[in-house]
């Protein structure tokens, strides 16, 4: 075929293996930065274009919402931004920053966010939809159980995907570039024939799946026929594949609105296509570095619509467009190449972004001069998270990519089940109240014993504390199993599921917030004399502590071993129940910005924490505890297990300020280096980096025109910092900023 | 059962990024026989004071950040003086030596056992060196005491060729002029192995301890040294 001229290897032309022709192909680039370029002419003048645009979105919130139709891969016009100059082209709607509106996941959030921006939505169409078509969220609460409901109500279980669509997965959209969509839907219908023996509903679900997957990519070709663009044949050259992925994924974001919608892991595929180009003569370096940029400005201009009260837990209108990049192919040979260069350099280009959350899979054989870029990138746009490629790469293949925050997934072979995840430190109140919720009085656990007296026996605690999350689990994997049934059935993302594996492994994906506080907690209750105070409903409402004790975050191994402990107790508990679709059970620990609202809903804590102050973020530890020094803190986190236990990810985010770091830029990128590679050396999972003076924030906050696009890493992703409320600010500043003695 | 020596330590920095190459874990140690007017940690100053532990303590938490060390970093033992808990600290040194992790002191060569500086140098990496002052009269002034025991300690380190990183406070109205550096200049020139010299900018952030301690501040109402200025001075020193 002339559209793979050149290209090596013959196992991954004849069945779909996106690996083997990476693997097959690519060039490892080793050498520095010196070889990128400044952004062309088209770029500025799309960017500049761009900016305007962003900066009247950021007063409404929201720039404009199509309301005269719904979601869908070819449901709109064609849109551009500067037809012109633009290189890789396709928006979700007729504009920019339009907004599509996406009742599939439920009607409710769409309501209540089209009344938030004063927006309505055609009558006609909104009729007919309500009256004929049952969302999941209608699905989903037909077959809540009660227990299901009420710790759903209390904040026990929160964020779950029960009102919007569950995102996570990540569709290998490569695929469309490197075979085109004919042969991807020859390969469905050969799958579809295997499908004869209808021996339960599972075939019978399945059948109907693959045939929504084929007309997905039928009307993924009639989307890119609109741009002019024929994606039924392969990419022949560096812009097209860039184009085609591009396509892919726009798909998936034209009909679905799941909370994080990754892109993969493309840079070392595009490079193939862009070096070969080079090779021939077709392609400059400008004009490699031009697609780049282009495509991560498409990137930048995903958007959802969200209501008011999302943006509270997630905050800064994120996409989590995660596009990760470099890791190792094997023990010795690295991923990086060129491309992996080009796309730290957008953000020399065209500024420092939230989107596309770009992320780092680190390992300590990564080249160097790599290593030192991107951590020169991190430290001047505090844009970047790193993970640790040599902790993941053993479970998930070296053809992975991050969804969302920190979760991994075997691109192409592997999907997810996002299940949002329990508050902690409730669980710990609800076993000193009875199964009571400390807040509202409601019995949300039943058959518990409320303890009693004003010191408590922390034996009694930790039996009463495991009742409770034994039950607690198996709510909420009741709670996940519905939802995903009900995703499937009525906001199936047939676009993205294309690109995957027929018969793929499925990752449930538990998780866990405030994970510092029930640490903490536990320990006040072993070492710190807790006195126990209660109201008049008999509910525990403060904790005085009355003698110092050891906390998370100081590499105390007594204290850390209770965090390690803890999650390997839920991982053991979750691997009891079966699963939706065989999933297997996953465990994330990792609370993106919601940690202020956990903290908002939950009563005072027995480590001292008050009623309503917010959590720490992810495997963070609390605020102000981690008190012996940068490494200690880090080393803390480092223990919690990540294999056979916390696979859905470990999210910790350091903030240092750059004096701490070192007197010069040199010096710091030495230094930043050295500790990734202490951190990940030592088995931990993620990292976001901020290396950022506090003072900046504080007066960031208090002078929003100072700073239109100063970006930070808050927990999982990259947020504007003018996005967040007064409260999230506030809690970002109140973090440990590692600072020198 | 071998008996390792009790010392007194204030505290343990675990990142400390700018007290020698790479990531060093910074040992605090009690005492000093100093009294310079900028110091910034009196609360070091007393010997017996704040944390008593064992050698093997100490060189236990080195061990455990071991992944972030080794690439080049290592353990700084800071003060107060580490040279006055002579042989608490050289037997902090032989273990740290024995486990494979790269040494520093970061000291005003005062205060120490003259029996055993010459094992405390044997076992060190490197030597950051306070310079506080280069004549009798400055020396004095500054830090009470006599220059007796500080060139004693430059003639050791001469005589054991220990890598050197000098250190020099600039303080206004006493030391922050051009002649001054020229002359410092000329002074360093002794010294073989220098591999750094770093001129810093006195600060009063010290000044909340002494407050709290109820120790006069001697530099009252002397302000922050400007950093340009003393970036300046940096470049005339690095000149060829």
């Amino acid at each position: 075929m002339k559209e793979w001229e050149d290209f090596k290897g013959s196992t991954w032309k004849d069945k779909i293996d996106v690996n083997k022709f990476i693997v097959d192909n690519y060039k490892e680039y080793i050498d520095d930065d010196k070889f990128l370029k400044g952004i062309s002419k088209k770029t500025e003048k799309v960017w500049n274009k761009c900016k305007k645009l962003l900066a009247r979105e950021s007063i409404s919130g929201v720039l404009d919402v199509e309301t005269f139709t719904m979601s869908g891969i070819d449901n709109f016009e064609p849109g551009y931004i500067d037809k012109s100059n633009e290189v890789i082209f396709g928006l979700q709607t007729d504009e920019p920053l339009k907004r599509i509106v996406n009742p599939y996941g439920g009607f409710r959030m769409v309501d209540k966010a089209l009344e938030a921006y004063g927006y309505h939505m055609d009558k006609d169409l909104e009729v007919k939809f309500k009256e004929y078509r049952k969302t999941h969220n209608d699905a989903v609460f037909d077959a809540y159980t009660d227990e299901i409901k009420l710790a759903r109500h209390n904040h026990l279980i929160t964020g779950l995907p029960d009102s919007y669509g569950r995102g996570r997965i990540i569709g290998d959209y490569r695929r469309l570039a490197l075979y085109g969509a004919d042969f991807l839907i020859e390969k469905k219908k050969e799958d579809l024939n295997k499908l004869k023996n209808i021996t339960d509903i599972s075939v019978i679900q399945l059948r109907e799946d693959v045939s929504e997957q084929i007309k997905a990519l039928k009307l993924i070709k009639k989307m890119a026929q609109r741009y002019g663009f024929d994606v039924s044949h392969p990419a022949t050259c560096a812009k097209e594949a860039i184009q085609w992925t591009y396509f892919a994924y726009l798909a998936a974001a034209k009909q679905n609105n799941g909370a994080a919608t990754s892109i993969g892991r493309n840079t070392t595929f595009f490079d193939i296509y862009i070096e070969r180009d080079i090779e021939k003569g077709i392609l400059t370096e400008e004009e490699a570095q031009e697609l780049i940029d282009q495509y991560v400005i498409k990137l930048r201009l995903i958007r959802h619509l969200r209501t008011p009260e999302y943006n509270e837990l997630f905050a800064g209108d994120p996409t989590w467009v995660t596009e990760s990049i470099g890791g190792m192919l094997n023990n010795e040979k690295s991923l990086v190449t060129k491309t992996s260069y080009r796309i730290l350099n957008s953000l020399n280009n065209i500024g420092e972004s939230a989107e596309p959350n770009l992320t780092i899979l680190w390992s300590k054989k990564l080249p160097e001069n790599f290593k030192k870029y991107a951590t020169k990138i991190s430290i001047k746009t505090h844009a970047l998270q790193f993970e640790n490629d040599d902790l993941m790469r053993p479970i998930y293949g070296n053809d992975y990519a991050i969804s969302c925050c920190v979760s991994a997934l075997s691109l192409g072979h592997q999907t997810q089940f996002f299940g949002a995840r329990i508050n902690l430190p409730k669980v710990l109140l609800y076993a000193l109240n009875g199964g009571r919720d400390e807040i509202t009085g409601d019995v949300v656990i039943e058959n518990i014993e409320p303890l009693e007296g004003e010191y408590l026996n922390i034996q009694d605690v930790i039996k009463q504390f495991d009742k409770v999350l034994t039950k607690t689990i198996k709510i909420y994997v009741d709670a996940l199993n519905i939802i995903h049934y009900m995703h499937d059935k009525y906001a199936y993302e047939s676009s993205q599921m294309a690109f995957i594996d027929t018969k793929p492994e499925y990752l449930m994906a538990f998780g866990l917030a405030g994970l510092s506080i029930i640490v903490d907690s536990i320990s006040a209750l072993q070492y710190g004399h807790v006195r126990v105070k209660r109201d008049d409903k008999g509910l525990t409402s403060t904790f005085d502590i009355e003698q110092d004790f050891p906390r998370y975050g100081n590499n105390i191994n007594e204290v850390d071993s209770l965090a390690s402990n803890i999650v390997k107790r839920v991982y053991r508990e979750l691997k009891k129940y079966p699963l939706y679709k065989n999933a297997i059970p996953t465990l994330s620990i990792l609370t993106i910005t919601s940690n202020v609202v956990y903290g908002k809903h939950t009563g005072a804590t027995p480590d001292g924490r008050k009623k309503g102050v917010p959590f720490a973020p992810g495997a963070n530890p609390t605020q102000g505890a981690d008190k012996s020094g940068a490494l200690a803190s880090l080393s803390s986190v480092a223990k919690i297990p990540y294999a056979n236990c916390c696979m859905d990810g470990i999210s910790n985010t350091f903030s240092i300020i750059p004096n701490a770091l070192g007197n010069d830029e040199d010096t710091r990128i030495n230094n930043l280096t050295n500790i990734l590679d202490g951190y990940f050396g030592s088995g931990a999972h993620h990292l976001n980096v901020n290396v950022i003076d506090k003072e900046m924030l504080i007066d960031a906050m208090n002078n929003k025109d100072k700073y239109p696009n100063l970006t930070i890493r808050v927990s999982g992703y990259a947020v504007k910092f003018n996005n967040l409320t007064r409260e999230q600010q506030e809690e970002v500043i109140s973090r440990t900023f590692h600072e020198k003695v | 059962m071998k008996k390792f020596s009790e010392g007194y330590i204030h505290s343990i920095e675990t990142m400390g990024l700018v007290d020698g190459p790479n990531i060093r874990i910074v040992v605090f140690m009690q005492g000093c026989s100093l009294r310079c007017s900028f110091c910034h940690n009196p609360d070091t100053w007393e010997k017996n004071k704040n944390k008593k532990v064992t050698s093997k303590d100490i060189v236990d938490v080195i061990r455990k950040y071991r992944p972030y060390i080794e690439l080049g970093g290592g353990v700084t033992f800071s003060g107060g003086e580490p040279l006055v808990q002579s042989q608490f600290l050289l037997e902090m040194l032989k273990l740290c030596k024995k486990a494979g992790i790269h040494t520093c002191i970061d000291t005003s060569g005062t205060g120490y056992d003259l029996n055993i500086i010459d094992d405390i140098l044997k076992y060190t990496d490197l030597v950051i060196l306070d310079i506080k002052a280069i004549d009798d009269t400055n020396y004095k002034k500054i830090t009470g005491q006599n220059m007796n025991m500080f060139n004693t300690f430059i003639e050791k380190l001469k005589s054991h060729n220990n890598k050197l990183w000098l250190r020099q406070v600039i303080i206004p109205t006493i030391n922050d002029n051009e002649e001054y550096i020229l002359k410092l200049k000329e002074y360093i020139k002794q010294f073989n192995n220098v591999e750094k010299v770093e001129l810093l900018p006195y600060h009063t952030m010290g000044y909340e301890k002494y407050k709290k301690l109820k120790i006069k501040y001697k530099l009252e109402g002397i302000e922050d040294m400007d950093k340009d200025i003393c970036n300046k001075f940096q470049d005339i020193l690095n000149a060829d």
